[in-house]
Formats: structure tokens, C-alpha cells, sequence
């Protein structure tokens, strides 16, 4: 960066220096960021502040703590040139300040800068206010190769103005009288091109045979061969038929993602019309639109699902982007019920450290620093209820007893192949997963080892469990065993805690 | 019909040892369990009549087992789960809930279908057993009312 300075100190115009006399602050030209004010590494962050660490990629010959600093100055007040007017402000108390800047451990080239923000930057209750700021136009900006939002810390002050999750995870349990064990579910499958009235069959099998959810996919909405009405008739047949038939209470999440949110409310109003327990979102409708549904879906009793679609296009590389864990900080915040979250074992992305960070994110009332799980500050969530981790995505029931030793209890676990590809048929799948999963609860809850007794448990089970056992012979052999390129970067060694 | 209310509907019905088991897991999470039973399982029946309070106070299974068998004793023909509650901030809810009892017929339910404009039905679940005055909906429950 080239910058045109004025009449200043040595150390000043290395860069080093705030430039704290007026007259040369704000003489018109160009200055460092740092000079202006946005690093501060004395800076005591204030209990009301919002705290963001991103993982910075410096160009060469720029210094990190720079670089630091002109994150905080592009995600809050600055432009790239002085300006006087700022003199009509209380600017420093608009400033975001960088006070921190850490080497990331084995990475040569990036770092680590925590930024504070002043809680009065931001509206109340708004995902899309917040968002504008922290990765508006700053993850464009040149002297960068890369930015990452890796974590974030919500001041409790401010989740208080969000509604957060319309149901939550322990209300959701008590509608569906589900206790004690992950629910489970299954996506339709193939999940483009069924006719409204073979899709429901597919719900139909599925909840007959022993599921509690089935699902549409994320780009299920309303297409020539089969239109959203006729989707959501033949899908509540399936639901109440299975409801009779077992006595349990059960769902299938309607997608109502449409172009408009006109087009979406309509969708939603006849779902609850309809009898039906949950509706389903996609990512893709965007932050306002999530917060909208929320709000309808707290107002008329509905859980929200809601299917991730996209977020991998951001949240992959460790380099640039955001990291899920932060999505999934602000869709609580937003509302939702359900998330996807990863399923560790699966076909899709997923290290055990970096989901055990996010699932903590989801459902715990207070979520310490951790490093390991990329948890960089304490949060604590202030009442904002607990959402439900979706785990979806090349799972099956022999792998039951890793699912419950990473995931835990509550937890969607979702079998779409893994239900609907049973050689024995769909309600054979069904049965298979729900009584591997009952199995390995109660052996569990009975305190047996189930990480390394599992594939036993199992095969003692599918003794008398036939659909278990053509499951586990259909897919012993199926596991994605690949490199996550999504991990934690972080050495156990003492830093200075937060 | 198998009613598959509960954790474990799916599996054989519980032995006295498992009963055990599964009762000592949920005292050694410090939660309350609790017996409940009925002759109306409908999905959505929330209350249960209750075999007393939750047993806050008892720490041991075997006095929980006593319990359960004096319920099961009483209301042989009737559906009777067991519950554990947990007070725990951020839960405040029931932890686990499974039946341990059922009758020997299970009727189920029927499902009935109200044919409205634009295709639209509404659906009621109703349970064949709870259509008749308690005291003559599940077996022996007639000859010894409840």
C-alpha cells in the first residue's frame, strides 16, 4: 500500500503510531489504517462488544497487525482516505478496533486478528445488519489474499434483541413426545422427478416403518413434475396413515423455499392448514427471509427446518470465507429449529473437532472457549433456545455406535440411501436404523462400550432383526474416509486466554 | 397393532434386569423418575395418569422397581411407561420415556378423513379402544375396572 504522508512523527509515519493530534488525523490525504485508530492493542474489549477473530492472509509486504487493522476500519467506519466529516462523530467509539493478532500455528502467512465492535454499530435483532458489517465489503479488499470469519462472540446484550429458535430443541421434543434418543429421518429419494402421489408413498413407507421424520431436499420446491400442493396433499396421506399406524406422532419437513416471500408464507399457511408439525427452509432464501419465517413459525407453532444449501461455497477453505460455526451461531440468533451440522462419518465434510464445535454452538446454554473445537471465545446464550443438529449424508445403521459417541442425543440422524436403498424395501430400511438405534441407546444407557462393542451390539440385534441384518450386508463395507480440508488449526500449548 | 411409543418400542419388551438398568442410568444422571399409565395411547395424550409423583426422593432402583411392579400389578391390562425427569437448567423436561407394560390386544386407531374444498382433508386419529368408557376398553381392564 502507498500512502501520502503529511507532517508527522518518525514512528508515525512508519505506521506504527496512532496519529492522535486533530489537526494531522485528519489533514486530507491518505493514512494506515493503523494510523488512524483501528489498531489498539490495549484495548480492554467491553462485555457489550461484539468480538470477531478472522484468519487474515496479509499480501506480501503488508504487516499483520495492518492488515488487522484494516479489517476493523473496512467492517466499520473507514473508506480509504480521511475524511473530515468523521468529526461530526463520536468516531472513536465507532471505530472497530483490532487488539490482537496471533500466527496461525503451521501456517506461514496467516494470522489470527480479533476485532472488537462497538454494540452500537449494529441494529437490533438483525442478521442482516450484523452480516453487512462483518463480511460486507471487507472480504473484497485488496491488500488481502484472503479473509476467514472464524469465530464470533455475541454480547448477550445483543442476542437478547433476536428471537432466537421459534421452537427449540426441548419444546420440539414434548409436540412430538420423542424422549431419550436421536430422532430419525430420511430425505426422499431420488430427490428430483417423483410424481406427487409416488413421493408420498416413499413418506408413507418411511414413517410406517419406524422413522419419525422424512424430508424434502433442499431443491424440492414447486417444478413440473410435481407442484408444491400436490406434494404437500400426498405427503400429509402418507404422515397421518403412518401416525395411525404406530401411534407415534410424525412428521415430513414441507419445503416452502419459493422465489418470493409472498410465494413462501402461501406455502407455509397450507402446510399448518394441512396438520403438519414442521416446515423446511433452504439457506439460499438469505437472512431476512430465514428471520421472517422464523417469526411465522413461532407464531403458528411450527418447527423450522433448515437445509444449509450453499454453504459450502463459503465455508470449506480454511483461507477465505466464514466458517460454519459462525453461520451456525447467527441461524440460532435468526431462528431456526433444525440445522444441518455435519455427521462426522458421512459423505460430506465434517472433522470431529470442528462439528463438535459446531454442535456445541447449537445446543449448549453456555459454550466455553475451546480451541481444539474452534471455539475461540466463551458464549453464553442468554436464553435463546437450543436448535436441533441435523446429521445428514452417507450415514447408515452400522454405524450407529459412532454416530451416538460423536453426535450425542439430540440429533436428527437422517438416512436417506440408507432408507430407501434397503434391499428389503423402505419400511425394512426404516426398521433397521430405529432398531439399531433403540439397541444401541439402551446398550448405552446400560453402560456398555459402545464405541468399541458397537459392531457387536449390532450383529447381536440383527439376530433377530432381519432388516438389520441385510442392512449392515448391504453397507458394511461403506465409509468416506477422506482428508477434511475444513480442520482446526491449534496447538496445545498455553496462549493467553480470552 | 404395536403401539412403538418410547425409547425402545422396537426392541423385545424389557426384561425386570433392563427395566433395572435403564432406572439406574437415569438415578445416576440425578434425574426423578416417574410411572405413568393409561387407556387412552393416543399420540397425543400428554397426560398419562400418574402412579404417584416422580420419585424425587428415591436414589434407588430396586425402590423404583417396587414401584413400577405394584403399577404394573394394579393396571395389568393398561399401556404403563416409565419417565425420567430431569430439572436441570436448559432441559427442565422428561429425559426418557418408555413403556413397560401393554395390553395384550392392541387395537390401534383409526384414522379418519374430513373431505374438504381444493382437496384438502383434515385428518383425525382416533383410538378404536378409547371410543368405549373407561373400565371396558383393554381386556382384563373390564372385568377388574380400573
Amino acid at each position: 500500500m502507498n500512502y501520502v504522508s503529511t507532517t508527522l512523527t518518525p514512528d508515525q509515519k512508519a505506521g506504527n503510531a496512532v496519529v492522535s493530534d486533530p489537526k494531522a488525523r485528519y489533514r486530507p490525504g491518505v493514512l494506515k489504517y493503523r494510523q488512524m485508530g483501528y489498531w489498539e492493542p490495549d484495548y480492554e474489549p467491553k462485555d457489550t462488544d461484539v468480538l470477531a477473530v478472522f484468519r487474515i492472509t496479509p499480501q506480501d509486504g503488508v504487516d499483520p497487525e495492518e492488515a488487522a487493522a484494516a479489517v476493523a476500519g473496512e467492517s466499520s467506519t473507514a473508506t480509504w482516505t480521511v475524511v473530515w466529516t468523521d468529526r461530526l462523530t463520536d468516531c472513536e467509539r465507532y471505530r472497530a478496533k483490532a487488539f490482537r493478532v496471533d500466527p496461525v500455528p503451521g501456517t506461514p502467512g496467516q494470522y489470527f486478528a480479533y476485532i472488537a465492535y462497538e454494540l452500537d454499530l449494529f441494529e437490533e435483532g438483525s442478521i442482516a445488519n450484523l452480516t453487512a458489517s462483518i463480511i460486507g465489503n471487507v472480504f473484497g479488499f485488496k491488500p488481502l489474499k484472503g479473509l476467514r470469519l472464524e469465530d464470533m462472540r455475541i454480547p448477550v446484550a445483543y442476542l437478547k434483541t433476536f428471537q432466537g429458535p421459534a421452537t427449540g430443541i426441548v419444546v420440539e421434543r414434548e409436540r412430538l413426545n420423542n424422549f431419550g434418543r436421536p430422532l430419525l429421518g430420511a430425505t426422499m429419494k431420488p430427490k428430483l422427478g417423483l410424481s406427487g402421489r409416488n413421493y408420498g408413498r416413499v413418506v408413507y413407507e418411511a414413517l410406517k416403518g419406524g422413522l419419525d421424520f422424512t424430508k424434502d431436499d433442499e431443491n424440492i420446491n414447486s417444478q413440473p413434475f410435481m407442484h408444491w400442493r400436490d406434494r404437500f396433499l400426498y405427503c400429509m396421506e402418507g404422515v397421518n396413515r403412518a401416525i395411525a399406524e404406530t401411534g407415534e406422532v410424525k412428521g415430513t419437513y414441507l419445503n416452502v423455499t419459493a422465489a418470493t416471500m409472498e410465494d413462501m408464507y402461501e406455502r407455509a399457511e397450507f402446510a399448518k392448514e394441512l396438520g403438519s408439525v414442521v416446515i423446511m427452509i433452504d439457506l439460499v432464501i438469505g437472512y431476512t427471509a430465514i428471520q421472517s419465517m422464523a417469526k411465522w413459525a413461532r407464531r403458528n407453532d411450527m418447527i423450522l427446518h433448515l437445509h444449509r444449501a450453499g454453504h459450502s461455497t463459503y465455508t470449506r477453505q480454511k483461507s477465505h470465507g466464514v466458517s460454519f460455526r459462525v453461520i451456525a451461531k447467527w441461524m440460532r440468533m435468526a431462528g431456526v429449529d433444525h440445522i444441518h451440522a455435519g455427521t462426522v462419518v458421512g459423505k460430506l465434510e465434517g472433522d470431529p473437532n470442528v462439528i463438535r464445535g459446531i454442535y456445541d454452538t447449537c445446543r449448549e446454554t453456555h459454550v466455553p472457549q475451546n480451541l481444539q473445537h474452534g471455539i475461540f471465545f466463551d458464549q453464553p446464550w442468554a436464553g435463546l433456545k437450543r436448535v436441533m443438529p441435523v446429521a445428514s449424508g452417507g450415514i447408515h445403521a452400522g454405524q450407529m455406535h459412532q454416530l451416538l459417541t460423536y453426535l450425542g442425543e439430540d440429533v436428527v440422524l437422517q438416512f436417506g440411501g440408507g432408507t430407501i436403498g434397503h434391499p428389503d424395501g423402505i419400511q425394512a430400511g426404516a426398521t433397521a436404523n430405529r432398531v439399531a438405534l433403540e439397541v444401541m441407546v439402551k446398550a448405552r444407557n446400560e453402560g456398555r462400550d459402545i464405541w468399541n462393542e458397537g459392531p457387536e451390539i449390532l450383529r447381536d440385534a440383527a439376530r433377530w432383526c432381519a432388516p438389520l441384518r441385510a442392512a449392515l450386508d448391504t453397507w458394511k463395507d461403506v465409509t468416506f474416509d477422506y482428508a477434511s480440508t475444513d480442520s482446526v488449526d491449534y496447538v496445545p500449548t498455553p496462549t493467553a486466554a480470552m | 397393532m404395536r403401539l412403538t411409543q418410547g425409547q425402545f418400542s422396537f426392541l423385545p419388551d424389557l426384561t425386570d434386569g433392563e427395566i433395572t438398568k435403564q432406572v439406574q442410568y437415569a438415578l445416576d444422571q440425578g434425574w426423578a423418575v416417574a410411572v405413568e399409565f393409561t387407556n387412552d395411547p393416543h399420540p397425543r395424550n400428554s397426560y398419562w395418569t400418574m402412579w404417584g409423583n416422580p420419585m424425587f426422593d428415591l436414589r434407588d432402583a430396586k425402590g423404583v422397581m417396587m414401584e413400577i411392579d405394584a403399577c404394573r400389578a394394579a393396571h395389568p391390562d393398561q399401556y404403563v411407561k416409565v419417565l425420567a425427569f430431569d430439572s436441570s437448567h436448559g432441559f427442565e423436561t422428561v429425559r426418557m420415556s418408555y413403556l413397560i407394560n401393554r395390553p395384550a390386544e392392541e387395537p390401534g386407531f383409526e384414522l379418519l378423513r374430513a373431505e374438504g374444498p381444493g382437496r384438502r382433508i383434515g385428518y383425525t386419529v382416533r383410538s378404536y379402544a378409547a371410543g368405549r368408557p373407561p373400565g371396558e376398553r383393554y381386556g382384563r381392564e373390564t372385568r377388574h375396572g380400573t
